[in-house]
Order: structure tokens, then sequence, then C-alpha cells
């Protein structure tokens, strides 16, 4: 079974359509990206996925079950959402953010237990922020305040993370460190991840599965050495670009065409 | 934050309590009549009638305890509207539900002849509705939505809207603004305590609703998508806050006026000394609104003595400069 479908997913903002009759299989264990232009509607289709949004047709499946007709908080047990860019109140600190984590397992007459304290401990662990558990969020950096959220969706323990753009606003060393971070929750902990991302190279890199969105429909979606082309590029980005290797990983690499300093064409000018 | 832990909480908590049955007493003792504690005493242990004991049963007891209950709804009203709208500004006064409520009140004793309080206590939360889905949907209208700029602009306009309404009645209505000007201007004096006990339930379940979704507007807190994504159903949430705002407000301005200032003030306060974890806040913010409206009130007395100014001038006197501050820091905060 998939760890999420979609079934002729319709979403709309007022008249307009964003996605039109959408149907996708997101491999369970995992890492899905969805790439995309500017407005393309992926991030649209991951809060749909997140029950952010109410789809206008169709249904979303979470573990084959429609979404819509289980009760929120059973969904928040299975599934958790990093929006893009969160905004915590002023003053909270990384210990109190985490522990809003925990949540859906709590009720009136079940209040905070040993292992609600142990799931926030391990994520505060595994995001490698202990030290920081008592500073306010407002006061960490970028990269490190995106792991104090990455913690809370961890602490929400669920087998499936979805992160809309967890990278931006970072700087590189901090894109690479988150997204080293989530590959590794996917590895050793096998969570099925998904996410929207900006950069095509990254998600060459990190993703297995590879889903481009053109036109409020999927474009094509597979491995990323397998779709990545210049001609997909061209499609979805109305881009010219030539598909490389990527000399480390050997995932493909995009190199755009346009205008720029050419160091090449000067050597042959000088030889000239 | 003031209070580093728990146990300075809890602590601070109890201080609260004790703080806030001084005040009640300070408020029965002292006022233009001279009493003293003795006198206090004895009007509760033998009441032999005399003026003094009655001066103290019937005038100074309702009106300490109404001070007490107007003061923590106003201040809990404050701190739900500020976290439902993350606006700092948000309070009954600012947002016209007090506007709203109070021109309901006074449609009710002036063109109706209300005389019952269960009624005029109704028509009160109605007048708060009213004003609440006006604020909300007037603050939502256009391409972005419900933002901090909309729902405070929105706020300013009803409260422009009800308060000339308001006066337009009472310019055509002579006689009845004897009736209802002081208690226009915000007081908690000469009422008597069934008023207080034929609203007192209203705000029971207000305060104790509070402190039941107190956990859930942290989640909230954190924003619209990432309480939704950790499963709060927001909308409902929303509704019921919106429920509990008017019950407070609506029933504090059926008691005693629209008093103004303690439901922006307070919340701020609140947030200073405990944090803003809503489990601590609520509480907290209840007792500290008690407290500021029973020192007002007191202090209300002797100003202009033997007169007496109404208690949400003097709300306002200490709340102005306050809110000067909070505005010029900012919608952010920052």
């Amino acid at each position: 079974m998939h760890a999420i479908e979609t079934k002729d997913l319709t979403l709309s903002y007022g008249d307009s359509i964003i996605i039109d009759q959408l149907n996708i299989e997101i491999p369970k264990g995992e890492i899905t990206i969805f790439i995309g232009g500017n407005g393309c509607g992926k991030s649209t289709l991951l809060r749909s996925i997140a029950r952010l949004l109410k789809p206008k047709l169709g249904a979303v499946l979470l573990e084959g079950k429609a979404i819509s007709k289980m009760s929120t908080k059973e969904v928040a047990k299975q599934m958790a959402i990093l929006p893009q860019s969160p905004n915590a109140p002023e003053g909270l600190t990384v210990l109190q953010l985490v522990k809003q984590g925990r949540f859906p397992y709590q009720s009136l007459l079940k209040q905070w237990t040993e292992e609600d304290e142990q799931k926030v401990n391990d994520a505060l662990i595994a995001t490698g922020i202990e030290d920081l558990k008592d500073r306010p969020v407002d006061s960490l950096s970028g990269g490190q305040r995106q792991r104090a959220w990455i913690a809370m969706t961890l602490a929400q323990d669920t087998d499936i993370i979805l992160l809309d753009e967890p990278t931006t606003y970072l700087d590189m060393t901090h894109q690479i460190e988150i997204l080293d971070l989530l590959f590794e929750l996917n590895e050793k902990e096998n969570r099925t991840i998904v996410m929207v991302l900006h950069d095509l190279n990254l998600a060459c890199r990190y993703a297995h599965n590879i889903v481009a969105i053109k036109n409020r429909c999927i474009f094509s979606q597979g491995k990323p050495e397998n779709v990545v082309t210049r001609d997909l590029v061209k499609c979805v980005f109305e881009m010219e670009c030539e598909i490389s290797k990527d000399p480390l990983f050997g995932t493909p690499l995009c190199i755009p065409y346009g205008r720029g300093r050419n160091i090449h064409k000067q050597a042959v000018g000088v030889n000239a | 934050m003031l209070l580093k832990n728990n146990r300075q909480k809890v602590l601070g908590l109890f201080m609260l309590i004790l703080l806030l049955a001084f005040f009640i007493c300070i408020s029965i003792v002292y006022g233009y009549t001279d009493t003293s504690w003795k006198v206090a005493w004895d009007a509760f242990q033998q009441n032999n009638g005399s003026n003094e004991h009655l001066v103290i049963e019937t005038v100074r007891l309702p009106r300490a305890l109404i001070a007490a209950a107007v003061g923590s709804s106003l201040a809990i009203a404050g701190v739900l509207m500020q976290t439902l709208t993350k606006n700092p500004l948000a309070s009954p006064d600012i947002f016209g539900v007090n506007a709203g409520a109070s021109f309901a009140v006074v449609i009710g004793v002036t063109l109706f002849s209300m005389g019952n309080f269960q009624a005029i206590a109704w028509i009160a939360f109605l007048g708060a509705a009213i004003a609440t889905i006006g604020v909300y949907a007037i603050g939502s209208f256009g391409r972005e939505g419900l933002t901090p700029m909309t729902i405070t602009l929105a706020g300013a306009a009803v409260t422009a809207l009800f308060s000339s309404f308001t006066q337009g009645i009472l310019v055509l209505n002579e006689s009845a603004l004897e009736q209802v000007l002081f208690w226009l201007a915000g007081s908690v004096q000469g009422r008597k305590l069934d008023i207080l006990t034929s609203v007192l339930p209203y705000l029971v379940v207000g305060w104790i609703g509070a402190l039941l979704f107190a956990s859930k507007m942290n989640v909230l807190s954190m924003g619209e998508d990432v309480a939704k994504g950790l499963g709060l159903r927001t909308g409902y949430i929303k509704i019921i806050l919106g429920i509990i705002i008017i019950l407070l407000s609506g029933g504090a301005v059926a008691v005693a006026g629209p008093i103004g200032f303690i439901g922006i003030v307070i919340p701020h306060i609140t947030r200073w000394v405990v944090g803003i974890d809503h489990r601590w806040i609520i509480p907290y913010a209840g007792l500290l609104g008690s407290i500021l409206l029973l020192i007002a009130d007191v202090l209300a007395r002797y100003i202009i003595m033997p007169q007496e100014v109404p208690v949400g001038v003097m709300t306002a006197i200490i709340g102005t400069p306050f809110f000067i501050y909070i505005a010029r820091r900012g919608f952010n905060g920052k």
C-alpha cells in the first residue's frame, strides 16, 4: 500500500483551479520531492495532502483511508506537516515548541506522560538541539530554528512527514544540514518524507522519487535519474539547460543556459 | 518573563489570591462614609442596622465583588482576543465589543424600558455578538483577508459606529441620559448584589471555559497551519473562544458599563509576568484584572472627594499611556 494517494484531486482558490483531477501515489519509506515553477501548485498540493486546504473535488487517502473521514487528531498521529516559514510566538522556548508536537496525544483526561517526555527528548537529540532547549525560538539562527521546528514534527511521532520548502531563507551550509537530517531520518527510521523544494539539483540528490508539476497536473514522476531530462526542465521550468552528472553523487545536475560571464569564450577569444 | 519556573508561578498565584482578598477588604473599608476595619467586621458578624453597617453591606460589598468579577472578565476576554487575532491591540473596548454591548443595553433600557436584569444581560450578549461578528466580517473583507491592520481598522469603525448610535439615542431621549450616563462611563458603583448574581453564571462559564481551552490556545498561537497540522480543529476552537469573549465582555458591560483598558493592559502585564503559556496566563490575567479594577475603583473615590470619578475614567488614565506604549512597539511586538 502507498503512504499517500490522491483520487481525482481538484484544488482551487475561489474560482481558479490550481490542481485538476490529480492522481498520485506516494511510496512508503521514501523521500518524495515536488518540483515545479513558481505558482504551479506544488505547495497547494502539499497543503491539501496535509488537510490544511479542503479539496474542491476528489480525495486524499492516507494508508488507504480517506483523510476527510478520519478525525484530525488521528491524522496528526500518522502525518506531520511543517508549513513554509512557520512563526513561533515571541518568547516561546525550543522545549515548549517541541512539546507542542505531542498535542495529538493529549486530552483533558490524558495529560503529560513518560512516553511524551521520551519522544520530546528523542526529537531534541535527533535534531541536535538539546543544548538549545531553553532558548527562545526567536533568538536562534535560521538553521537552528528550522531544526527546532523539525524537532516538533518528530515529537509528533508520525510515519509521514510533510515539509513545505524547509530550506527557504537558509544559506547553503544550513540547506545541506537540514536535508542531511531529513535524509538520515528516512534512512535510519524509515520515515516517509514528502517535501517541496526549489533547488532542482538538491532535489535530484536527496529524492528517491521526484514529482514534476506543470499545468495543474503531474508532468512526470519517478527516480530523478530517469525523469530529470532537458525536455523536462524545458517544459516544467521553461528553461534551456544541459543535464550533466553530479561529479560527487552521480545524480542529475542541471546546468542552465543564459547569459553571464563565460570564461570558455574569453579563452577562445584570447587564442584567436 | 518575571517568574521563571513553575514553583515561582504557583507561589505567585497564591500571592495574587491573597492580594485580591486584601484589596476586596480595602474596597469594603475605605470610602466616603467613614468606616474602620472593625466596623466592617461587625457589619458581617452582627449587623446592627446602623448607617455604616448598611453602607458596608448594601453598597461596599456588592461594589467590591462586582469590580473583582468585571475586572477579571475583561482581562480574560482581552487575552482571548489577542490570541485569536494575533494582535497586541486587541481587546473588548478597542475592537468594538464593549461599544456594541453598550449600544444594545442603551436601546433596551431607553426604547423598551427594560428593567429585568436577565433581559439586560441577554441584550448585552446580543450587542457584543453583533459587534464581534461585524468586526470579524469587515476585517476579513478584501483580498488579503484578516490581517492585524484590517481588524484594528474594523474595530475602530465598529466602535465609532456604535458609540455615535448610542449618543444619538441619548440626545433624542434626554430622560434616558440621566439613567444611563454614569453607567456608560463605566462604573461599578450603586449596583445591587443581585445584578451581579444574575450575570455571574455566564461569567463563571466564561472563566472555566477559558481555563479549559488554555492548552488549545497555546497550539492556536503557533499559527493556523501548524495548529491544524497538530490536529487542532481551529474553526471550532475559534467559534468557542468567540462565544467566551461575548459572554465575558457582554456580561461585564451589562453589570458595569463599558470599562476600558483593562482588556488591553492586563494581558500584556500578564505575559510579562508569566510568559506565553495560556495555562498560566488565564488565571493570572483574571486575578490581575480583578486587582487592577479594585484599585482603580478605590482611587476613583478619593480623587475629587466627596464626589466620585467613574471607574472607567480611572482605568483610562492608567491605560492610555500603556496603550501608546504598545502601539509604538508595533504590531509584531518587536
